[in-house]
């Protein structure tokens, strides 16, 4: 009798060529770097990873023509709860999160709802580069040429139904990889995990909302959100998920981590607005990272020409 | 305490207070401020002003509770330490923050309530570093003096509320720096309610028995 046996492993346990390249380079990297290192103390710190390079078009029309914010700054300088609350524990502590292999579940209101693997979204969609403003709601900016395509073809793709009227982003739910998602002290955790954004399906079908893979020409490091993230660029920063794993479509306005922290702060919205005061300081003006002198903060963003019709007659300091 | 060891103990408190300033500066020669490097400068700043400060208050309970009395010799220099760091701290928001826009800075000062905390520590700790020489005890009283330094405890009370309002959803640090207050400020409630009782129960010792009455005595 022939017994079937479930396979030892599955096909997606299987590792891709390209990252098990990757991983070849880190070694031989870490073996170089064993050589180099005067003491053995260096040794202990991991290299950082090399990151796969990504070719993609540049999209002038939605590309600012500032000067790019430098990479290393791009990089060491985030916020990424999941790591931590300083700007520089993401990139001290992202090691931890394995980007590959990755999926993306885009249910809800839809059609036909669909598990996606990251490598597969990044086939099936034409990837460009687009130049994009960030801006902090902590009042501090930079200029990033992130690489990604629209979301809009992918919510398309999958079919949403008449119910569906936001869209909500959720992030990776996982302590061993996100370690600030473990209780800390007295159980005390900064936000309430998942990280949960979201968008009003206008908004999330708006040409300039990008799901982006990667920046300054390679993939997405972790500390940026790898593998995948949303990018809106006349919202604030914390609009823009990091790492998510799904993508739902919902009839009522989703409630999002940062609402849930303070409701009196950071509302649904969050539109970049000069005139609408974060409670405890001004968002009229803004550090470009890089510069000395701070620059007047735009209205969305420098991007009102483009998105400012998606609020017509509504009141933008009520719904803030 | 004699004076080589008055003198090593200073030498201490001068290095402590330093290095912080010591490592800045060095960390500017190196580049290696950060990619936000007014707003590094800034935040290290203020940490050390609250710590210092923190510190200068934390000398009176170590001699309540442990009886120790060398932290007193340095209550002052750890004091005027912190006033120069807040000092430090404020220049850099006028000058490398705001670049003397006036206008800006008086209106954060008037809407902002952390700012308004932060420059209402910063006021009380002028008087004290003012009136911090030997000479001007003297000129004021003991009384007085003492009195007016009763200031520190509003300095550090500002400086840590002015913490707590401007620190994001679950940055940690100061709750830390508000329980060491906590602590330091009731140890010496403690110390205070002692002294009360005590004084009220000498007074009852000394003033003259009163013959108890029959309808006051319980026991009849």
């Amino acid at each position: 009798m022939l017994i079937r046996r479930a396979p030892r492993f599955t096909a997606s346990e299987i590792t891709d060529p390209t990252l098990y390249l990757s991983r070849r380079e880190l070694i031989s990297g870490a073996a170089a770097a064993l050589v180099l290192a005067p003491g053995l103390g260096e040794a202990a710190t991991p290299a950082p990873p090399a990151l796969q390079a990504l070719s993609a078009t540049r999209h002038a029309a939605f590309s600012l023509t500032e000067p790019l914010t430098k990479v290393e700054a791009a990089t060491t300088y985030n916020n990424f709860y999941e790591f931590g609350v300083n700007k520089d524990d993401p990139s001290r502590l992202g090691h931890t999160l394995k980007p590959r292999p990755w999926t993306v579940h885009v249910d809800g209101f839809v059609s036909k709802p669909k598990t996606f693997d990251v490598d597969e979204l990044m086939r099936l969609f034409p990837l460009e580069e687009r130049v994009y403003s960030l801006r902090c709601v902590e009042a501090w900016s930079m200029v990033i040429p992130w690489i990604g395509f629209p979301l809009a073809p992918l919510l398309k793709r999958v079919e949403p139904t008449g119910q569906a009227k936001y869209v909500e982003f959720t992030t990776l739910l996982d302590p061993n990889q996100f370690p600030a998602q473990k209780p800390g002290f007295f159980g005390f955790s900064s936000l309430d995990w998942p990280y949960v954004e979201g968008l009003r399906l206008d908004e999330a079908m708006h040409p300039l909302t990008l799901l982006t893979v990667g920046m300054y020409g390679k993939v997405l490091p972790n500390q940026n959100g790898a593998p995948v993230r949303v990018v809106i660029p006349w919202k604030y920063g914390f609009k823009s998920a990091k790492s998510i794993v799904r993508i739902r479509l919902v009839s009522e306005q989703p409630k999002t981590a940062w609402e849930k922290a303070a409701p009196q702060e950071y509302g649904f919205y969050s539109n970049v607005n000069p005139a609408v005061s974060h409670p405890r300081w001004s968002q009229a003006d803004e550090r470009r990272i890089g510069e000395f002198r701070r620059r007047p903060t735009l209205p969305f963003n420098g991007y009102a020409d483009q998105v400012a019709a998606l609020y017509t007659g509504m009141d933008l300091k009520k719904n803030y | 305490m004699t004076r080589p060891a008055r003198i090593a103990l200073k030498v201490v408190v001068w290095s402590i207070c330093l290095a912080p300033l010591a490592r800045l500066a060095y960390r500017a020669w190196t580049d290696d401020l950060g990619a936000n490097p007014i707003s590094f400068i800034t935040n290290t700043l203020g940490d050390w002003t609250l710590r210092i400060l923190l510190a200068s208050l934390a000398m009176t309970p170590l001699r309540i509770a442990f009886g120790l009395s060398w932290p007193i010799t340095v209550r002052r220099l750890l004091g005027l330490f912190a006033f120069a760091y807040v000092c430090l701290h404020f220049s850099v928001w006028i000058v490398l923050d705001f670049f003397f826009d006036w206008p800006r800075m008086w209106a954060d000062i008037v809407k902002r309530p952390y700012i308004t905390m932060g420059m209402l520590a910063l006021l009380s700790l002028i008087p004290l570093a003012a009136t911090s020489t030997t000479s001007m005890i003297r000129r004021l009283g003991a009384r007085n003096w003492t009195r007016l330094h009763r200031l520190a405890y509003v300095a550090a009370v500002c400086a840590v509320v002015h913490y707590l309002w401007l620190a994001k959803v679950g940055v940690k640090d100061p709750y830390w720096y508000a329980a060491a207050l906590v602590v330091l400020l009731g140890v010496r409630g403690w110390e205070w309610a002692r002294r009360v009782i005590r004084r009220r129960r000498d007074r009852a010792q000394a003033a003259p028995p009163r013959v108890r009455s029959q309808a006051e005595n319980p026991l009849s």
